[in-house]
């Protein structure tokens, strides 16, 4: 495909925007490439924004991990617009309208606007100044000069997913006095299971941080030095610094002026595309059908909007390809980092595997029937690296084997044999 | 400064140099096929992999335990297998050469 003369423009500079910017040179693409976003600052790393960027002292915008160093962009000849917001798309004229005022005109359209944190309808939140969510450089710089600031350091969290819990542990390594507030019966309701879910209840207590499960915020006052958190069980937490970390919505905004199908994200097929031609959508704001896991899904994970940058690239430039990557995510939470392969959702049965010599080192993997769809690692890369290899190259292991301590780590004690499979 | 060759899957030998940063991070800047980074240098990603020539690598400071977990089973492992994210750049590490493994 001769691209010389073509625009190609993308809404949303971050994990999957940028990624997929360089991804389109890489793979040939001649003609201009307009990289947009809203955020001034130069694209960045967001992970360590609730993990090193908060659990450190100093602070200072320079510290954000940039994606790719400015050069890159120069060299890659990739125009990047920063601080400025695609207001409206225009299908006919097939452009884009940024917030100064300029038109842009595209011939291919990619769609990497990502997700904003969502701020629940709680009575008195919308006044309130000290609140913070934590999705973007600015929360972070706020929510570090907000606990900076603080007298007392009391920090209520309102949400126990791998944000919150993730913001408790770097500002409690800060000294902070920490109170997670979680809506449903236990944290990490939606993302993890009862077991893994647990055992990061018990590691926060053991923190010294507040977790209360089943409390609901409903109201919200702010007083001069303090702001007063009333929960659905009648209890009361005082707080000089708030976080929000309820979830998040995905930025449909752009897709719905196209008229593009939308369904908990923009509706995407398995080459990426949109319901409208040449409209492209990829990462947190992408629903998408997994061709392994046979059910339409929308991820949040830094692997998820890279490799979907890589395959739109492709796509793009006329070489088709279809998305099937197998999904991977990590947190890291005080000592302990837990890394996720595969999707547990649906599992059958699961086994746990803790490692005879070592403590606070243990996987859970689950099947489905007899295949293995998921592994949980805990402090254990090697359950995480194997765990992914076999789940990509559809291996059948034995439960029982893994779950047996006693039989040494090393992949072919794992796999079933002929005779066992059958 | 910290003088720094990489060596690519391809065979493409690039040397660079710098004084701060990690191995990874420079690979990335200056588009070192092979090197991605995606995790940001956390030892999350395995997308760093190289084989650091044997001269060097009893020089560098031993991985850390979830470094070599990660390594163990990562396709193309060896006994001189890293992640570079995490290899600091100093000069302790002027003259390095590494292999990206993938
Ligand atoms: C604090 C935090 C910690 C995380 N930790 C992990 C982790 O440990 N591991 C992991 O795998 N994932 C983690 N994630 C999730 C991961 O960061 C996201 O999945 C990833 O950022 C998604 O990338 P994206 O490019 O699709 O969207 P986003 O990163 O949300 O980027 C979308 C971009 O689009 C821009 N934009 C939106 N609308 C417009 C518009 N109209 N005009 C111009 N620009 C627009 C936004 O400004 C934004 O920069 C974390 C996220 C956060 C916030
Ligand atoms: S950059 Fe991810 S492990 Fe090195």
């Amino acid at each position: 495909m001769d691209t010389t003369n073509l625009n190609c423009v993308i809404i949303g500079a971050s994990h999957a925007g940028a990624n997929c910017a360089m991804e389109l040179r890489k793979q040939g693409w001649q003609g201009n490439i307009y990289l947009i976003d809203a955020d001034a600052h130069l694209p960045y790393h967001r992970p360590p924004l609730s993990k090193e960027y908060l659990s450190k002292e100093e602070e200072g915008a320079t510290k954000f991990k940039p994606l790719f160093a400015l050069e890159r962009y120069q060299e890659e000849e990739i125009t990047l617009q920063l601080g400025l917001k695609v207001t409206k798309v225009i299908k006919k004229l097939k452009s884009v309208i940024l917030s100064n005022g300029e038109t842009i005109r595209y011939d291919k359209l990619v769609i990497a606007t990502g997700a904003s944190a969502i701020v629940p309808p709680i009575e008195g939140i919308e006044s309130c100044r000290k609140v913070s969510v934590l999705r973007s450089a600015k929360d972070a710089i706020q929510i570090q000069q907000d606990f900076k600031t603080s007298t007392n350091k009391e920090v209520v969290i309102i949400g126990g997913g791998y944000i919150g819990l993730e913001t408790a542990a770097s500002l409690r390594k800060l000294g902070g006095n920490i109170t997670v507030l979680e809506r449903e019966e236990r944290i990490l309701a939606r993302v993890a299971p009862i077991a893994l879910a647990d055992y990061f209840q018990e590691l926060h207590t053991a923190n010294g941080v507040k977790i209360h499960t089943g409390a609901s915020a409903i109201k919200i006052i702010e007083t001069d030095d303090a702001i007063e958190i009333q929960c659905n069980n009648r209890n009361v937490f005082t707080a000089d610094v708030l976080i929000v970390g309820a979830g998040v919505k995905p930025n449909t905004f752009v897709a719905e002026e196209i008229g593009a199908e939308i369904n908990n994200g923009i509706k995407v097929d398995e080459n990426l595309q949109t319901t409208v031609e040449d409209v492209y959508a990829i990462g947190d704001v992408a629903q998408f059908y997994h061709p392994t896991y046979k059910e339409w899904m929308r991820l949040e994970s830094v692997q998820n909007a890279v490799d979907q940058a890589k395959i739109v690239a492709c796509n793009i430039i006329g070489n088709r390809q279809n998305y099937n990557a197998i999904p991977w995510f990590w947190s890291d939470q005080y000592h302990v980092k837990l890394q996720m392969v595969g999707l547990s959702k649906g599992f059958t049965y699961m086994v746990i595997r803790t490692e005879a010599d070592k403590k606070d080192c243990f996987s859970i993997w689950y099947f489905k029937n007899d295949a293995l769809i998921a592994v949980d690692a805990v402090n254990n890369g090697k359950a995480f690296v194997l765990g992914g290899k076999f789940i990509q190259n559809k291996i059948l292991v034995d439960p029982l084997k893994i779950a047996d301590n006693t039989i040494p780590f090393k992949p072919n004690n794992f796999i079933k044999t002929e005779i066992n499979a059958h | 400064m910290a003088k720094i060759t990489y060596i690519t899957k391809a065979g493409e030998e690039i040397q660079l140099e710098a004084n701060s940063g990690s191995l990874m991070e420079l690979a990335v800047k200056h588009k070192v096929a092979g090197i991605d980074g995606d995790c940001g240098g956390v030892c999350s990603c395995a997308t760093c992999h190289v084989h650091v020539a044997p001269e060097f690598y009893q020089k560098l400071d031993a991985p850390t335990e979830i470094e070599s977990d990660m390594l163990e089973f990562d396709d193309n492992v060896t006994e001189y297998s890293r992640l570079c994210c995490q290899i600091p750049i100093s000069a302790a590490v002027d003259g390095i050469t590494v292999n990206v493994a993938n």
